[in-house]
């Protein structure tokens, strides 16, 4: 254990460079997929998040072939893929089949893709484990961009949207546009889930894109509490999974998915003790 | 309880519908699905604080009715205003019940929060503004309706009875002129069933709002009703329920045998397989 937490080595390692970008780059993605997942296990979106992510693989693979940054192969992919999901998907039935059709024939091209390419293994094993250490400041700067226009475009649509995700017949009878929402929205998780990829990875992004939504909705029925809880829940695991992989060769993403996991337990058992609502404090 | 009434009734008189207009006008009126004819030529006016009750086998066209006037789904043929208007999506006129479908557990809502949707759910923006102004209508319906003690908590965690009050404030705290009811008691005990139809009976009589309420079975509403539009097979009959719910205007509107016995002050309806039976859907043809 003294070798895996040595943390006078972490504390000198937090006053490099590029440890700095790496925590402001989890703690945008914090915030971001916090923000996110409330929304995404209220509409049951998990296993659309799940081959977002791994499509958006498939695009960073691409981009990786073509010599392009990886951050934007995602980002293409991501979107792309997030669109399709939202205009096929609108009937609930056959949504999970859709998603199964797209996740495992994307994933398919991303092998092959990533087969072809003869560069550094780490850039791939990168691909599906994260490598948050290794963004850049260009890449910083596209994931304050993006994760900005996600947070600005989803504060114009939040109130109809938890409308109709929550009561869509309802919605629809009073004037949501809940089509186009459920396409817009599709794409602002896609674009998450890519920032994602590039620093949790592929595999593992829905420990933030999903794990703290789950974890506070077992806690509170209250949404604004719900959401406060799930982006402390989202930088907890993300800078807590940084800061302690710094001093071993682990990538952060075991260390996020592990806080993560242990936050939604924790959270599984007071939800489970109180039958009322502990936090359902008036808004 | 306060009464279930908004008072917006002066400031509604410049700018909404003509008072003699009627709160629901369907003038000749048909709607098909292919060759399926679900109604034709249908003329209904219904007045404001009038209580219609729509009846009918299931597969009948009773909840297309009410989709036609939210306006998700157009007429065939005929025209239709509701509340002053055309049907359209998002007419803030309209209160609508839907079928009673039991809210997921793990969905994080409160009831205040269902009924909050109802208020100003379809308004941009993340809703953190306003929020003084809007626990307030909140709080006066959730107080109306008698759901203050269980405003708080998760709505999936709540009894259908308790769902189903969160479900008629949501209606009313937009203070609607006409209020579209999809089976609002179904699967609902006695006691609820007459706390729910209660609740919707006040705020007609003291907001004249006209209400066209949909149910299979129309013993719960019987002394509410004003009057009954049954749809059988593409035909139907509008009248007091005295003048429908006769053997003579069944049996003709099944074209078979139907006994309408009254027992007590409870109408039973032997021979139409829908009565009291909606597992059923395809008994219906004789």
């Amino acid at each position: 254990m003294g070798n895996l937490f040595d943390f006078s080595q972490a504390a000198q390692l937090l006053s490099l460079g590029f440890v700095q970008t790496a925590l402001i780059a989890g703690a945008v993605l914090g915030l971001v997929a916090g923000v996110l997942a409330p929304l995404i296990v209220a509409r049951n979106m998990a296993f659309s998040v799940h081959a977002t992510a791994e499509i958006a693989f498939s695009g960073g693979a691409a981009a990786l072939l073509l010599g392009i940054s990886v951050g934007y192969g995602a980002l293409g992919a991501a979107v792309i893929i997030a669109i399709v999901l939202g205009l096929l998907s609108r009937r609930d039935t056959e949504r999970d089949s859709v998603i199964g059709v797209l996740l495992a024939f994307g994933l398919g091209v991303g092998v092959l893709l990533l087969s072809l390419y003869t560069g550094r293994s780490s850039n791939k094993f990168g691909l599906l484990v994260g490598q948050i250490v290794g963004v850049d400041s260009s890449s910083l700067a596209l994931l304050v961009g993006s994760s900005v226009v996600v947070l600005v475009v989803l504060a114009v649509i939040y109130r109809p949207l938890r409308f109709a995700s929550v009561d869509r017949e309802v919605a629809i009878a009073r004037g949501v546009p809940d089509g186009w929402l459920t396409v817009v929205f599709a794409v602002l998780v896609g674009v998450a889930t890519a920032l994602g990829v590039q620093t949790v990875g592929s595999l593992l992004v829905m420990s933030l894109m999903i794990t703290p939504g789950a974890a506070a909705n077992r806690v509170t029925a209250n949404p604004v509490l719900a959401t406060v809880l799930s982006v402390v829940f989202a930088e907890v695991a993300i800078i807590g999974g940084i800061v302690l992989s710094l001093p071993t060769s682990v990538p952060v993403s075991p260390f996020v998915t592990a806080i993560s996991f242990v936050i939604y337990l924790a959270c599984r058992a007071i939800g489970g003790v109180r039958t009322t609502p502990i936090l359902a404090a008036r808004t | 309880m306060t009464a279930i009434k908004a008072g917006v009734a002066d400031a509604r008189a410049a700018d909404g519908p003509h008072p003699d207009e009627p709160a629901v006008r369907l003038s000749g009126a048909s709607l098909h699905y292919g060759r399926r004819v679900l109604w034709d030529a249908l003329d209904l006016s219904v007045r404001p604080g009038e209580f219609v009750a729509v009846l009918g086998p299931n597969g009948s066209g009773k909840t297309s009715l009410l989709r036609v006037l939210l306006g998700r789904q157009p007429l065939t043929s005929g025209t239709v205003r509701v509340a002053g208007a055309a049907p359209g999506v998002g007419n803030r006129r309209i209160g609508y019940i839907p079928q009673q479908r039991v809210l997921d557990a793990s969905v994080g809502l409160r009831g205040r929060d269902l009924v909050g949707f109802g208020l100003d759910g379809h308004r941009w923006g993340t809703g953190i503004g306003g929020r003084r102004a809007r626990r307030a209508a909140v709080d006066a319906v959730l107080d109306a309706v008698g759901a203050t003690d269980y405003a708080n908590a998760p709505v999936g965690r709540l009894s259908g009875g308790e769902q189903q009050r969160l479900r008629v404030a949501q209606a009313l705290v937009g203070d609607p002129d006409v209020l579209l009811c999809d089976e609002p008691l179904l699967s609902l005990d006695l006691a609820h069933q007459r706390a729910v139809s209660d609740l919707i009976d006040q705020r007609r009589r003291a907001a004249g709002t006209a209400v066209l309420f949909v149910t299979h079975e129309i013993n719960p509403i019987l002394p509410l009703v004003d009057r009954v539009l049954y749809l059988v097979d593409g035909r139907f009959m509008i009248g007091t329920p005295a003048d429908v719910m006769t053997t003579e205007t069944l049996s003709a509107l099944y074209r078979t045998r139907v006994d309408v016995v009254r027992v007590r002050d409870q109408i039973v309806v032997v021979g139409a397989a829908e009565a009291g039976d909606c597992e059923h859907p395809h008994h219906v043809s004789a």
